[in-house]
């Protein structure tokens, strides 16, 4: 099966999304990215944690570290406010461009015709 | 978390970090053994998603954001450790910016408060000094009357004033002292913009003749003399046996900058009405003026030529002081700092360009080293250290390096500020101000970052630019080609900077010799001097008195055994004293217009033969020329009558020199040869000689000048006893030999040129070891070559040939462009040279001779291992 790259900065924005369903350690973060990208998108588990600490830094992400069912401690992120007001604006973006780049895609197979 | 805690828990955070990895490759493993995975497989696959522990690890310190500050520690650490391993290489490096960076700081110190500050005057762009200017441009000194017109005239000037030099004797409970003053007009310290601390400032209406005797003493003579007692201002002081009331006392931040000696100023109290016979017309006055607010210097220079050139009935102006020519008008600080300007000028140049080759040679260190650590950085890049992590380590071990370098430098600067004030010709301006401070402070930083920035990106790039990882494959011994190019780079380059200051100071040296070799036009050997004041108008009140005493003060002089012969002049040759200048009128002058300015020097008979001056035409004086009668005789210089008489025979004409028009002809009854009466450079100076006791009125202050048979200097004690045995009272100053005279007059032009030697030989010797460095390093590279080489069969002959050639030709080729260099930065010299042509082919074969020696010498000892590299021992080591 082909995979393709995740676009430059869309990994924050996923991150943050899935973020946004709830609290959720690394590891289950990029179980969830796979999952729901059903394969399709390769994430490179290298870059995970780098986003993860950068978005923390930003103060986007909040963390604490809770017991999990194993009884390992595992640090947990969470969206903080201004996590979740960062996550609008860049979800309307991100529609904004796909819609406008689909309406440019055909605009170009329609003038070629 | 700011910034802050993230830096200072970062202990913590490196745990949990580690801990969060752990969790995940944990966590991971469980789910693949879940799909039934055996644990080991399942482990190592867990860990190669995740894409190596250690890199995640990395790129998540890069996410914290306090990365660089963190690593700046750990790289300053590592450097110190890396300097500490091997401290020879480190300790030559420091030592060399050191001495760079202190000498550079030490002259820009210098340099500073002459060239770029302010004079510690309110508003002192507005302050102008206004002087002379004769027929042929240059500048000469004021007379009263001009000042007078001037100050009446003048709409965009705010004040004018006039002074001259002034040296009372303070008598006192403790022993008299002879002060350096200035006799000023009232408006003074107005015109410099600065009110006494204490008191009040001269009073205009007390600067008349006869007006009462007042004084404004300086901090320093008033903390000296009098502890500072306020009670002083109001009270009487004795000067030169005369009362002087003390009006006030200048605050301790003054400065007299044109004359920074000065201690205490007195009224000039002139006749107004300008009499012709006295020295209100005399040119012996420095002249300076205060522009209004508002006027550019340039509108108030149009002002005073508009004035000069219209003359009005009401201020009539005797031939000499015409102003046919106008009036040179400069900012005081211009005034001031011309004499050194230049020198100082050509001396930052130089000293920057001995702190450029020592960084140079630092450089070419750093590189050299960067070579021997190739497999170091290869390693450390295999371990995961990024391209900006190494260039970075690099440049803070050459800041690290440059940090100390200018640390001690900087130490260095205190003692050799010291030193240099020490060296210091005595006509230095602004000397106190010559200090380490803010300023300089501030110039050595910078210096030092920009230095360690610099002797760092050489090396850094080439150690980063190419395949870290070919470093590891090959023996580190070997550097790659762009190295060894930019290596050869850097000592061409010191070569070419070292050429330049060894043709700087060559032309200096070659200008000094000229200097000495000239003739001042009297023979100083043997010749004593030494300035008698008659300070007393009590003891001394009329002409006859003073006439009288300095002829009893001769005849004692004479009499001193090892004296041959004793004579009084109102103006030493070679001294920088302000001079009298007065206007000559030739009868049947065929060029009137020519107002013959000339020096005025009223000598005792015998003062030609004493000082070897020798008689070109007609007689000299004899003793009966000190009676008074009727026809003054007059000598004049031999050049002076060469122009103005063209041919004919001068003696017998006459001529009327100083004092009114309707005054008695004088005649000339001699021609006598010419002397330099400023200075050796200054070449001959009309002058117009005539007896002391014939002159306009008595002089008050004569150079005693003694021939002596033996030394010169171990008669002063005994001719000063001659002359206190006729009046005990009368001071005695500047007591000196012709020889030191004749030495100091070339003082500015010594002082440059010892500093301009020592860094041209710091120059040469460091050029000499980059050559010597690279050849050295070049030789340990090329072994193996050598040893192939001579295996296949080259002399001795051909290795030697193949080493010095290399360094010969990197020689050559700097050489070559300092040359070239030079050819146009000597241009900032030219005012520094006396008799030598800034191209002078002599010097420039000299120094490049020089320079092609020491660089021979340089390449000999590498040479000389390379012949004796053993061939198999070489291919063996490989």
């Amino acid at each position: 099966m082909m995979k393709s790259d995740l676009p430059q900065g869309t990994l924050d924005l996923l991150i943050l999304k899935i973020v946004a369903l709830g609290p959720v350690h690394g590891y289950a973060i990029a179980q969830r990215l796979q999952q729901v990208s059903r394969d399709v998108v390769q994430v490179p588990q290298g870059s995970l944690y780098p986003a993860l600490h950068r978005l923390e830094n930003r103060g986007l992400l909040g963390a604490d570290w809770n017991k999990t069912e194993s009884g390992r401690d595992a640090k947990v992120y969470n969206l903080t406010r201004k996590g979740r007001a960062q996550l609008e604006k860049e979800t309307a973006s991100w529609e904004r461009l796909t819609t406008a780049v689909g309406l440019i895609l055909r605009l170009t197979e329609e003038g070629a015709k | 978390m700011n910034w802050w805690q993230r830096l200072s828990r970062r202990r913590q955070m490196e745990e949990e970090l580690d801990n969060e990895v752990q969790f995940h490759v944990e966590q991971h493993a469980a789910d693949l053994m879940a799909h039934g995975i055996d644990p080991e497989n399942a482990r190592r696959q867990a860990r190669l998603v995740i894409g190596g522990p250690e890199q995640v690890k990395e790129s998540c310190r890069d996410a914290r954001g306090t990365r660089w500050l963190e690593e700046l520690l750990q790289d300053s650490r590592y450097a110190a450790h890396v300097l500490r391993q091997n401290p020879g290489f480190p300790a030559v490096s420091v030592l060399t910016l050191a001495l760079g960076i202190g000498a550079t700081t030490t002259i820009f110190s210098a340099a500073n408060p002459i060239l770029f500050e302010p004079l510690p005057y309110p508003h002192a762009d507005r302050i102008a000094t206004v002087s002379y200017k004769s027929a042929d441009g240059s500048r000469g000194p004021q007379a009263f009357g001009t000042w007078r017109e001037l100050a009446a005239r003048s709409r965009l000037f705010d004040a004018f004033a006039v002074f001259k030099p002034w040296q009372p004797t303070l008598a006192g409970p403790f022993e008299p002292e002879r002060l350096n003053g200035y006799r000023v007009t009232s408006a003074y310290f107005h015109v410099l913009g600065v009110a006494p601390a204490l008191g009040h400032d001269f009073n205009p209406a007390d600067d008349r003749r006869g007006g009462p005797n007042v004084v404004i003493l300086s901090d320093a003579v008033w903390q000296r003399r009098f502890h500072g007692d306020y009670a002083i201002v109001g009270r009487q002081i004795t000067l030169d046996d005369n009362l002087y009331t003390v009006a006030g006392i200048m605050p301790a931040t003054f400065q007299n900058v044109s004359a920074p000696s000065t201690g205490i100023w007195s009224l000039l109290q002139y006749d107004a009405s300008l009499p012709a016979n006295g020295p209100e017309w005399g040119q012996h006055l420095g002249m300076v003026a205060r522009l209004r607010q508002g006027i550019a210097m340039e509108q108030g220079k149009r002002e005073l030529d508009e004035i000069a050139r219209r003359p009005v009935s009401e201020f009539s102006r005797p031939s000499w002081c015409s102003m046919n020519h106008g009036l040179i008008v400069n900012p005081l600080r211009d005034d001031v700092t011309r004499g050194v300007k230049p020198a100082l000028l050509a001396l930052l140049g130089a000293v920057i360009l001995v702190l450029a080759i020592a960084s140079v040679n630092v450089a070419n260190l750093v590189l050299a080293r960067g070579a021997q650590r190739h497999s170091e950085f290869a390693m450390r890049t295999a371990l995961g250290a990024g391209r900006t992590r190494l260039l970075r380590q690099l440049l803070v071990e050459s800041l690290l390096l440059a940090v100390m370098g200018g640390s001690l430098g900087m130490a260095l600067t205190g003692i050799g500020v010291r030193a240099l004030v020490a060296l210091s010709p005595p006509d230095m301006p602004r000397l106190d101000a010559i200090q380490v401070n803010m300023p300089v402070f501030i110039f050595g930083f910078g210096v030092t970052v920009l230095i360690g920035l610099a002797v760092g990106l050489t090396p850094a790039l080439h150690a980063s630019q190419g395949d870290l990882h070919v470093g590891l494959e090959q023996s580190s011994r070997r550097s790659t080609g762009g190295q060894q190019l930019t290596r050869r780079a850097l000592v061409v380059t010191e070569v070419a900077l070292a050429l330049l200051l060894l043709v700087g100071a060559g032309l200096l040296l070659r200008s000094l010799e000229r200097l000495f070799a000239v003739a001042p036009g009297f023979n100083p050997s043997h010749v004593l001097a030494m300035q008698v004041q008659v300070s007393s108008a009590h003891r001394f009140p009329d002409g006859p008195a003073i006439h009288r005493f300095y002829a009893q003060a001769l005849d004692a002089v004479t009499r001193v055994p090892g004296v041959e012969r004793a004579a009084f002049t109102s103006q030493l040759p070679l001294n920088a004293d302000p001079v009298e200048v007065y206007g000559g009128h030739f009868e049947n002058d065929n060029n009137p217009s020519d107002n013959s300015a000339a020096f005025r020097s009223a000598v005792t008979p015998g003062y030609f033969e004493l000082m070897g001056i020798p008689l070109i035409r007609g007689r000299l004086f004899a003793a009966g020329d000190m009676e008074p009668g009727a026809v003054r005789p007059v000598l004049i210089n031999q050049s002076f009558a060469r122009r103005k008489f063209r041919g004919q025979d001068p003696i017998g004409r006459r001529v009327r020199f100083g004092g009114p028009d309707n005054r008695p002809w004088d005649v000339i009854v001699g021609v006598v040869g010419d002397v330099n009466q400023m200075s050796l450079a200054a070449g001959q100076a009309d002058t117009v000689y005539v007896t002391t006791a014939q002159w306009l009125w008595a002089d008050n202050l004569l150079w005693l000048v003694v021939r002596s048979h033996g030394d010169a200097a171990a008669l002063a004690p005994a001719v000063r006893k001659a002359v206190w045995s006729v009046d005990k009272d009368q001071p005695i100053v500047h007591v000196a030999t012709m020889e030191s005279l004749v030495t100091a007059s070339a003082e500015q032009r010594r002082f440059a040129l010892t500093l301009f030697e020592a860094f041209a030989l710091a120059a040469l010797l460091l050029a000499g070891i980059g050559i010597f460095g690279i050849l050295s390093g070049s030789v340990t590279e090329r072994i193996r070559e050598i040893g192939v080489r001579s295996a296949l069969g080259a002399s001795r002959g051909d290795i030697l040939g193949l080493v010095i050639r290399e360094g010969m030709t990197l020689t050559g080729l700097g050489a070559a462009l300092g040359l070239g260099g030079a050819v146009f930065a000597t241009r900032v010299l030219v005012s520094l040279l006396f008799g030598v042509p800034r191209l002078d082919p002599i010097t420039y074969l000299g120094v490049a001779a020089l320079l092609g020696g020491v660089s021979a010498v340089a390449c000999l000892i590498p040479a000389w291992r390379a012949i004796r590299v053993d061939p198999a021992m070489a291919l063996r080591a490989e």
